[in-house]
């Protein structure tokens, strides 16, 4: 990890100019072009060792711990807001247009089980998880324990992804569901308090059908593995001391968010196009 | 820490004993952004702020931050039309798709998702900035140049933290609704013109966008205080700054949340 040595500035160059537009349009799709690649990479090479790879359950046993328990009281609030909050607005919203709020239970767990309960727990996920993968193996580039690894013929990826690959994927899942009920019940409480409506017309599972749940638990599973893949490779290409730390953790909460949002519209397409209405 | 380490033959604290710890170190938490709020709102009202490391942060926060807000916007917007579309598709109620998803766009989803992705940004980096400001001792270093900290240091970061939101929360307003309207044109089949007809119909108003508006203020001045203070109150070197990074992070994401649900509650 030493300092790349200074390019020497020689005085019969041209002095360097701003980058043109187009120039840096181009390094741009570069970039993005290269972390792909290198994303994909790390994606197949986790899963390669899934299989292959040394079975640790105490390792994922730990990873679980600390990305699933640990993180329960927070997805617990959150979710718990997002229940009243979504309830409260999408019932004043409605009285404007229609009298009758008794689809308004059935509407809302509808869309609590396609999306709200696997992109907005995981968003949260995201940026607790992440920021926690990233600063971890990071902190392990930093500290070169990572070449360590790697010298004793130890692939990195083996050792510190795919533990919390498997992990993830477990404990969001099994976080999205708990979260899911938590708003489902703060959402009940709040119909109940504000618009008079009995939990038993709320709590209406009429319209979740098999595509809504097909739909929910995919985004349960991709996001549950991209968070830790993306962070993972944000943490492994950390350079330049604990500052560098802070930048990786930033740009895991960042990339990892964006990740789930892609995936979000990707699946929700696919979705709509496989099971219409 | 420490203390439990020396004393191996304490029992591990029991729930009670936990639930108190985690109150005293939120009130902590709370009470000193409280502090540190009053601090700056006294610098910012008597103009004592640096105005130079202004610009700077608001270029290095607000500016570099534009790329993320208009992917994130376009996407969401897009998102909430495919949210919306078996409901639309079930009652054929095409002119209604531009005012459900309008709605959850200005009001919440704009918002909330603009916060969270500048959270992970901005707030982020502020606190390892100071965070790591602190630990090489820069911060006493002003001190003893009679440079007061927070009105060179905090006072301008909280002051680019909420315009940077405020005008990103704008900014993400349009292009989700952009995105939104060229999703429901792809996607269902409803013309562009009518999804814009649906929002301008009479069923949203101004209030939804300054609803909206205000939300961003608010989650800007959360995020602003909670990096700033775990930045400041980082311990422990290198390794606390990674922690406080990783606690502000979270910390403002679910004071995000909660400050959502009271402004929601008390705004009309």
């Amino acid at each position: 990890m030493s300092a790349s040595p200074q390019e020497p500035v020689s005085e019969a160059l041209p002095p360097r100019r701003e980058p043109t537009v187009l120039e840096s349009i181009g390094a741009t799709g570069l970039e993005l072009f290269r972390t792909a690649r290198e994303l994909y990479s790390v994606f197949v090479r986790t899963l390669y060792y899934t299989w292959f790879g040394r079975r640790e359950p105490g390792a994922i046993l730990a990873q679980m711990y600390e990305i699933g328990n640990k993180s329960l009281f927070f997805l617990t609030v959150v979710m718990g807001f997002i229940g009243m909050i979504l309830v409260y607005q999408a019932g004043i919203q409605t009285q404007r247009v229609l009298p009758d709020l008794t689809m308004l239970g059935a509407t809302f767990i509808e869309l609590l089980v396609r999306d709200l309960a696997a992109s907005i727990g995981s968003l949260m996920l995201a940026t607790r998880v992440g920021a926690g993968i990233a600063a971890e193996i990071g902190s392990m580039v930093v500290t070169e324990q990572v070449d360590a690894l790697k010298m004793s013929a130890a692939d990195p990826i083996d050792y510190l992804v795919k533990p919390r690959f498997v992990a993830s994927i477990i404990m969001t899942t099994a976080l999205i569901i708990w979260s899911a009920g938590v708003a489902c019940l703060s959402g009940l409480l709040t119909g109940w308090a504000m618009f008079d409506l009995s939990p038993r017309t709320f709590f209406n599972l009429s319209m979740v059908n098999v595509g809504d749940l097909t739909v929910g638990l995919t985004k349960c599973i991709a996001y549950g593995a991209a968070i830790p893949i993306v962070s993972a490779h944000s943490g492994l290409s950390t350079f330049g001391g604990s500052e560098g730390v802070g930048s990786a953790t930033t740009r895991a909460v960042v990339n990892s968010s964006l990740a789930v949002i892609m995936l979000n519209l990707v699946i929700s397409t696919i979705g709509l196009l496989v099971f219409p209405g | 820490m420490s203390a439990a380490a020396q004393e191996p033959e304490t029992a591990s604290p029991g729930v009670a004993h936990t639930a108190g710890d985690a109150f005293l170190s939120l009130s902590e938490t709370v009470g000193g952004m409280g502090v540190l709020g009053g601090r700056v709102l006294a610098r910012i009202v008597t103009f004592r702020f640096d105005f130079a490391e202004l610009v700077r942060n608001l270029h290095r926060m607000g500016v570099r931050s534009v790329p993320i807000v208009i992917v994130t916007a376009l996407f969401t917007g897009a998102i909430m039309v495919l949210q919306a579309a078996p409901l639309v598709q079930r009652f054929g109620a095409h002119g209604l798709l531009g005012w459900g998803a309008g709605f959850g766009t200005l009001r919440e989803v704009a918002p909330l998702l603009t916060a969270l992705m500048i959270n992970g940004r901005v707030g982020a980096n502020n606190t390892a900035e100071l965070g790591t400001m602190v630990v090489t001792e820069q911060i006493d270093a002003l001190r003893v140049l009679a440079i007061d900290p927070v009105s060179f240091l905090v006072a301008p970061r909280t002051i680019a933290i909420v315009m940077t939101l405020f005008l990103s929360t704008v900014f993400a307003d349009v292009l989700a609704l952009l995105g939104a309207a060229y999703a429901g044109w792809g996607l269902l089949g409803v013309a562009p013109a009518v999804f814009f007809n649906g929002l301008t119909s009479g069923l949203l108003g101004i209030g939804d966008i300054v609803n909206g508006l205000v939300k961003s203020v608010v989650f800007g001045i959360v995020m602003a205080l909670a990096s700033c203070q775990y930045g400041l109150g980082v311990k422990g070197g290198a390794p606390g700054v990674g922690r406080a990074v990783n606690a502000t992070v979270v910390a403002s994401a679910a004071g995000i949340f909660v400050l959502d649900y009271f402004v929601s509650f008390t705004l009309p």
